[in-house]
Order: C-alpha cells, then structure tokens, then sequence
C-alpha cells in the first residue's frame, strides 16, 4: 500500500519549538533532581498548531511522599509563574518533566493527571543521572473523556 | 470587578479571553458569572453533578478556596481569582523496557 510519509504533511501534528538554551535548561534539570522527578513549566505563544517556547521556569516537586516516580507542581508556584509570564506577554503552553530510569514515554499517571489540553507534555528519561532521550506529547480531545497524549515533533532552534 | 484568570487550554470556551471581569461577593458568584457568560465552560469546570472538578484548583489571590471558606469566600474588586487545573503525573505504572 502506499503511505504519504510523515514529513510531507509537516505543519498537520502539533509540534513544540524550542531554543536549544531552554531544552537544555529542562534536560539538565532532570540530572539536577535525579533519582527523583523534575517538574516545570514551558511559556511562550501558541501558533496554531505548534507551541512556540520563549521562556521555561523550574518548579519544586511537592510529591514528597513518591518523588523517584511522581510530580505535582503546587499552583501556587504555577500562578506565580503565570503572573510574571502574562507580564512578559508570556501564556503556559505545556510542562516538563523527567523519568529517572524510566522510559521516555507517558504512563497511565501522566495521562490520568494531565488536565491542560492543547499544552505540551515533555518528558525526559534520565538514566543513571544523565539525561537520555526527550519526547513531547501534545494532549489532545475535547474534554476528560476523550482526552489522549500524542506525540509530537520537537524543533529545537 | 473582580479579575478571573482562565487556563490556556479553557480560553476556547471563554471567547478566547485570558481575564474575564466579573462583578461578585463570593467566590460563588464569580463562578456562576462567569458560567452565564460562558455556558461551554460549565462541563470542563463541574461534574454532572454539579460539584467543581476534583483537578479544578480554584485561588482567591495567593489562596485556595478549599482553605478559606470555598463557594462562600467573599470576593473584593481587587481580587484576582485563578482558575488553575493540576499539574501532575510521574513514571509510576510504567514498565522499565
Ligand atoms: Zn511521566
């Protein structure tokens, strides 16, 4: 059967630009934190399909109880982070997070606790306290029920 | 008026606005304000039930309404509300390939 390669449709998936300072930025923060998770916020425009990346701010993990495999960012931390964002001309347009010695992929927790539709969800997989492999998901749907994390492109610039 | 500030991902149901003003006592009223307002943001805000999302954080300037006197909370015109769902997740439930 023939199959249009992926490329050809470029601008159909969502996609997430980002300077190479702020991927690094969220790369190195898992190794920072790492055997535990790493949390924060990406800000920049959304542009219709793809979520363009001006400015990342580091957030504190509040999940004490679990941190080697689960995070939360206190919304008071991420009002903060909106607040100071809004006065750059900034909106949220995803998060990032790591898996220390986990794969790069969603788990059933991150779906289950991602809310933001639209937003990038990054995760980097850090393997003995260094960064590994960093794949975005856009979380798609039209409301809980039919929500879904897709991958997408990650344009580093 | 009392400033409410929508989450990116809600903006669609709330004519595309990031800062709604509502003029309100509670906390309360500004919810149902601004649901009048905007009707479609009533199921991403409230279950079927009519009780606000479990992952609806709701803040009065730097507070949680759970922790002040929720719906009730009285509201000033230069209050901010911030309407802010959960950030969470973690690598638990993945199997390590
Ligand atoms: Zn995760």
């Amino acid at each position: 059967m023939f199959s249009v390669p992926l490329w050809l449709c470029g601008g159909f998936w969502g996609m997430l630009k980002i300077g190479q300072s702020h991927y690094d930025a969220l790369r190195q923060h898992g190794e920072d934190t790492y055997p535990h998770e790493c949390c924060g916020v990406l800000l920049g425009q959304m542009d219709g399909d793809a979520r363009i990346v001006t400015s990342v701010a580091r957030c504190g993990n509040t999940r004490s109880d679990s941190p080697h495999n689960r995070y939360n960012i206190d919304p008071r931390e991420l009002i903060r982070i909106q607040r100071e964002g809004r006065e750059r001309g900034e909106d949220i347009v995803g998060f990032y997070h790591s898996h220390p010695d986990h794969p790069p992929r969603w788990s059933p927790t991150d779906l289950a606790e991602a809310h933001w539709i639209g937003c990038s969800y990054v995760i980097t997989s850090v393997e003995k306290g260094k960064a590994a492999v960093t794949n975005s998901f856009e979380l798609v749907g039209s409301e809980e029920n039919d929500k879904k994390l897709v991958e997408e492109e990650i344009k580093v610039t | 008026m009392t400033k409410i500030h929508i989450p990116t991902p809600l903006r669609q149901y709330a004519g595309k606005q990031a800062t709604i003003e509502i003029k309100a006592g509670t906390i309360g009223d500004a919810l149902s304000g601004l649901i009048s307002k905007h009707p479609d943001l009533r199921r991403h805000l409230y279950t079927d039930e009519g009780k606000l999302r479990a992952f609806v954080n709701v803040y009065l300037n730097d507070e949680d309404v759970r922790y002040l006197q929720k719906e009730a909370t009285a509201v000033k015109d230069s209050d901010t509300i911030s309407i802010v769902p959960s950030i969470a997740g973690g690598a638990a439930g993945l199997t390590i390939s």
